[in-house]
């Protein structure tokens, strides 16, 4: 047998793409279930439809590319993305509304851009900002959490999704609108006022947020990612809180642990901030591109518009990426001044 | 405890060193054929010093060193030079190379030789040439001349020796073998090492999955100033860079060597090739190699005689050839496979690996960067190999330097943690090149443009210099022109012609023109006529031959007679012209003198005497000797037609034979 050429390293280690993606699906799974358990099957079946959705995007899209499917359909880059979609849509949302909010994502912000590794904004994002700018009402339609109000079995969540004219939507308003419109109420009575409001945060709110944190941690331990962007995010976003929260009066922006455990914070943190792809690759980059992610959040939560603002905090970073990137590369070995800039 | 630092990045692939380490180190024994490069080091490779045939023994010169950055080759047992020839060598690249082939003869018979056991008394010029002498390259990784390492400058002061016992690589365990078996040999080379050095501190650095290695050190090297310093293990902390951060805490200035930290390093291999060739007087001719991996039956060390055939290496550890996928020399990070089992063991062979595809699997093709940086989280050089990668796919060379690719040390850490299976290295290696060559390629392109303008430049130089000549010699003459203008004188060429006229008009004038037309008629017709002679010579000749030129010769002829009778009619006119005159003036005077002339002429030719007559026709042909030779010459130089040249060729010969025809009736003439 002739000796097979190859350069060195002839070695490798056991870290591949499809166990990058899969540890960060195995990550959503307890967000997932929190997330169910407090706000009914609404969000399983979004990840059920949209995955459909986003494999067959996918398919075409590779097709047209005239890509081998199998090698490419198998790093489940686009099923990370539908779940990642379909976790941040509101459950019960309409199968037209996923599927247009996937094929933006996978069509549109992944392969017009060369497929995985080329696109520069987060794809999940750009189709969760198309679907809210195209489609408020049904974006912003939550259900109520449960203790609130009668959760849909599963069978009325797939009728919700499939046939949304016959199916009679429940929803409620969110915490981060009632802090949002709140402009007379201490923050003391506000929370008194609604039943959305738990324990820190929202009601069921808290325990997402809690249980994606988890997910995170686990993908730290699993060193899929580096602490810098999330802790970062989450750092300069507790901080402009607490700067803020100004005693609980009537302008209060709300608690840090209300803004840290509200909203999309856990899960854009850890699953939203975190995609390689479109971040700051330097380590003082993504301490950077993390920072000014929870100070944009923050901003946009109290003066925007919109009642949450991780896809627009993290789009707009996007941007920024590569200028990030290109003023902070380290100090290469031997070299006494960082080359940064240059 | 000496306090140890840590370098950014680093990985931890599966060591595998345990395999080869059960056993005590073995000899490999000799082979029958020793194929020896000429250069198995960075710099200059040896020139040979043996004939083909001659037989050489154990340890003699057989290829000196050739300049400074150059090490001499010894014959690694006592056997027949049977070729001096390319080989395929150990290269990445799989090229042939010049290399000396012995036949071995088994009987290992070595050249007279000796050491010196007291190498206290030694200078350290001497101590260095007798490592240069030994051959002595770097035996861990790129085998620089240990010689050329240990000669620092007197201005830079060395205050740290290191010995490289790190040895990261997976699977390698050639110098922990070393360190087990020969910490005497390895403390005592370090010695003769300090001697030459003269550093404050000298540390011997391993890493401390190594336990055993360490206890020999640490009980060889107790009562002398050497340290072991042990640190965590991880790769690739052996890289010299590396280990100078991990000891020191300093950087070795990027495009720089350690000695500008006030560092040197030397390999634990090195150290006891040192102590042979200091003390044993052996030079390198054999080294430890390790020979392991999963298509070995037996992993282990060897004793291996430098040219060692690989083949014969592996197959004293039990080589399985059906279970090989492919043969690295190196370890699994930064060896290079080889194309052949036939290439030979040289100087800087640390390992043999012989892996099982189920060990070090094929890649499977690359994925797309995800951008991750998992390789820059573990590049030991603090790059952004993401980023570089980025570029070096689009060559985008200027920002590849700009983010200081020749910094990279090819370790391979960040192929290894890439999870896209992405060839980073490759990428690296291949735009370093690729640079390398175009900066090359700049430099050439620059030299021949400063040439070109040069060149340029000269050309019109010496245009200019010609167009001011003319424009100087142009006002000269107008200035000329001007000056005669105004100092009343005509145009030169006015004048000349002017001046010609007036000539004329005298002679017109003059009776004495009389005399000289007429002389001028009879010239004409004297010259006519030897050039009918010529030409009817040459026309019967033309004749005789059959030549083409027979028409052409024959117009001529016809021509010059034509010109020949205007010229007598001319002469005759002109006489008649004149004897009107005469008649006119001296009516009576005319025909006398016509009678007189005759006389005088008859007279003159009866006065005249046989060898006189002979004479006179001897110098007439010498004249038409002389005139055809000169017509030949030109004919030649005009490089006229072969048969004008052959007409006027026989000519000569025939004036030539007449003349010699005249001469002795001549001589005869004038002896009697």
């Amino acid at each position: 047998m002739a000796l097979m050429r190859l350069t060195s390293p002839h070695a490798h280690g056991p870290m591949s793409t499809q166990r990058v993606m899969q540890s960060v699906l195995l990550a959503t799974i307890p967000g997932i279930i929190v997330l169910t358990h407090f706000f009914g099957f609404g969000t399983l079946v979004n990840i059920l439809w949209g995955s459909i959705v986003a494999l067959a995007c996918e398919a075409l899209a590779l097709k047209l590319r005239r890509r081998p499917l199998g090698f490419y359909l198998k790093d489940y880059s686009a099923l990370v993305t539908a779940v990642l979609l379909c976790i941040a849509l509101p459950p019960y949302a309409p199968w037209w509304l996923i599927a247009v909010g996937i094929a933006s994502s996978i069509l549109l912000a992944k392969h017009l851009y060369g497929g995985l590794g080329y696109n520069p904004f987060n794809p999940a994002m750009v189709g969760y900002v198309i679907l809210l700018i195209s489609f408020p009402i049904q974006m912003t339609a939550w259900a109520p959490p449960r203790g609130l109000g009668e959760l849909p079995g599963f069978m009325e969540a797939l009728q919700a999704c499939f046939t949304p004219s016959a199916y009679d939507a429940i929803t409620m308003a969110t915490p981060m609108d009632l802090l949002k419109q709140n402009n007379s109420l201490l923050i003391k009575d506000l929370w008194g006022q609604y039943p959305q409001f738990g324990r820190w945060s929202g009601r069921g709110w808290e325990w997402a947020n809690i249980a994606f944190l988890a997910g995170g941690v686990w993908l730290l331990y699993q060193r899929i990612f580096t602490w810098h962007a999330p802790v970062a995010m989450l750092v300069t976003l507790g901080l402009l809180a607490a700067i803020f929260y100004d005693g609980g009066s009537s302008a209060s922006g709300g608690s840090p642990l209300f803004h840290l455990l509200g909203g999309a914070t856990m899960f854009g943190a850890f699953f939203i901030v975190t995609d390689p792809v479109s971040s700051a690759v330097s380590l003082r980059g993504r301490l950077i591109f993390g920072g000014l992610i929870g100070v944009l959040i923050y901003t946009i939560r109290i003066e925007g518009n919109y009642p949450d603002s991780v896809a627009f905090a993290v789009l707009i970073m996007n941007f920024a990426a590569p200028f990030i990137d290109y003023y902070t590369q380290p100090r290469t070995y031997g070299h006494r001044k960082k080359r940064a800039g240059e | 405890m000496r306090k140890v630092f840590d370098f950014h990045g680093g990985i931890h692939p599966t060591e595998n060193k345990h395999q080869s380490v059960r056993t005590p180190i073995a000899d490999a024994g000799i082979p029958p054929e020793l194929i020896i490069p000429l250069s198995q080091h960075i710099g200059a490779p040896a020139r040979p010093l043996v004939a083909i045939g001659e037989r050489v023994l154990k340890g003699q010169m057989i290829a000196e060193a050739l300049g400074f950055v150059s090490v001499p080759v010894h014959a690694p047992t006592s056997g027949t030079i049977h070729a001096i020839e390319d080989r395929l060598i150990a290269h990445p690249s799989g090229y042939l190379a010049p290399c000396i082939v012995i036949t071995t003869d088994g009987q290992d018979e070595w050249e007279a030789h000796s050491g010196v056991l007291n190498y206290r008394t030694l200078e350290t010029a001497d101590l260095i040439s007798i490592i240069r002498n030994a051959g002595i390259a770097g035996m861990g990784g790129a085998g620089f001349p240990s010689a050329v390492k240990l000669s620092v400058k007197a201005d830079t002061p060395i205050e740290t020796l290191i010995i490289n016992g790190t040895e990261c690589e997976p699977y390698i365990t050639a110098d922990d073998a070393l360190m087990r078996e020969q910490a005497f040999e390895i403390i005592e080379g370090t010695k003769i090492l300090q001697q030459i050095i003269g550093p404050k501190s000298t540390l011997i650095g391993v890493e401390d999955n190594k336990p055993e290695g360490i206890a020999a050190l640490c009980a060889a090297a107790q009562g002398t100033n050497i340290e072991i310093v042990t640190f965590p293990t991880k790769y690739p902390s052996g890289g010299e860079k590396q280990l100078v951060e991990i000891l020191t805490g300093q950087q070795v200035p990027s495009g720089g060597l350690p000695s500008e930290v006030g560092v040197v390093c030397q390999n634990i291999g090195s150290t006891v090739a040192i102590f042979d060739a200091v003390v044993k007087g052996r030079p390198l001719i054999s080294r430890v190699t390790t020979v392991t991996g999963e298509s070995v039956r037996e992993p282990q060390n060897f004793e291996v005689l430098i040219g060692t055939p690989v083949q014969y290496l592996i197959d004293k550890a039990g080589y399985q050839s059906e279970k090989n996928n492919r043969l690295i020399m190196g370890g699994p990070m930064m060896g290079f496979t080889i194309p052949d089992t036939g290439v030979p063991i040289v100087k800087t062979t640390n390992c043999v690996l012989a892996p099982s595809e189920a060990e070090l699997s094929t890649p499977p093709p690359a994925q797309a960067c995800i951008r991750c940086g998992m390789c820059a989280e573990v590049c030991p050089a603090s790059l952004l190999p993401q980023q570089m990668f980025w570029f070096a796919q689009g060559k985008e060379f200027e920002k590849l330097e700009e983010h200081n690719l020749f910094d990279c040390i090819e370790c391979g850490a960040c192929s290894f943690a890439c999870p896209s299976n992405i060839p980073l290295v490759q990428y690296y290696r291949a735009s370093k090149s690729e640079i390398l060559q175009l900066r090359h390629d700049h430099e050439i392109a620059e030299q021949s443009r400063i040439r070109f303008e040069a060149r340029q430049q000269r050309l019109e130089q010496a245009e200019q210099e010609k167009e001011a000549k003319r424009a100087a010699r142009k006002i000269a003459a107008q200035q000329r022109a001007e000056a005669a203008q105004e100092s009343g004188a005509e145009d030169p060429i006015q004048a000349a012609i002017d001046r010609a006229k007036i000539k004329k008009a005298e002679q017109q004038q003059d009776g004495a023109g009389d005399e000289s037309e007429l002389h001028k008629l009879e010239k004409a017709i004297a010259s006519t006529a030897k050039r009918l002679t010529t030409a009817t010579t040459k026309l019967e000749q033309a004749q005789a031959e059959g030549s083409d030129l027979v028409g052409a010769l024959q117009t001529g002829v016809d021509k010059t007679r034509e010109k020949m009778a205007v010229a007598k009619q001319a002469l005759n006119d002109y006489q008649q012209h004149l004897d009107t005159r005469s008649a006119e003036q001296r009516p009576a005077d005319a025909a006398q003198s016509a009678i007189e002339r005759a006389m005088q002429a008859r007279t003159t030719e009866a006065a005249l005497s046989p060898q006189e007559k002979a004479r006179v026709d001897l110098k007439k042909l010498q004249n038409r000797l002389k005139k055809t030779q000169a017509t030949l010459l030109q004919s030649h130089q005009n490089a006229e037609e072969a048969k004008v040249i052959e007409a006027l060729e026989s000519t000569v010969a025939r004036l030539t034979e007449k003349i010699n025809a005249l001469q002795p009736l001549l001589n005869t003439a004038e002896d009697a």
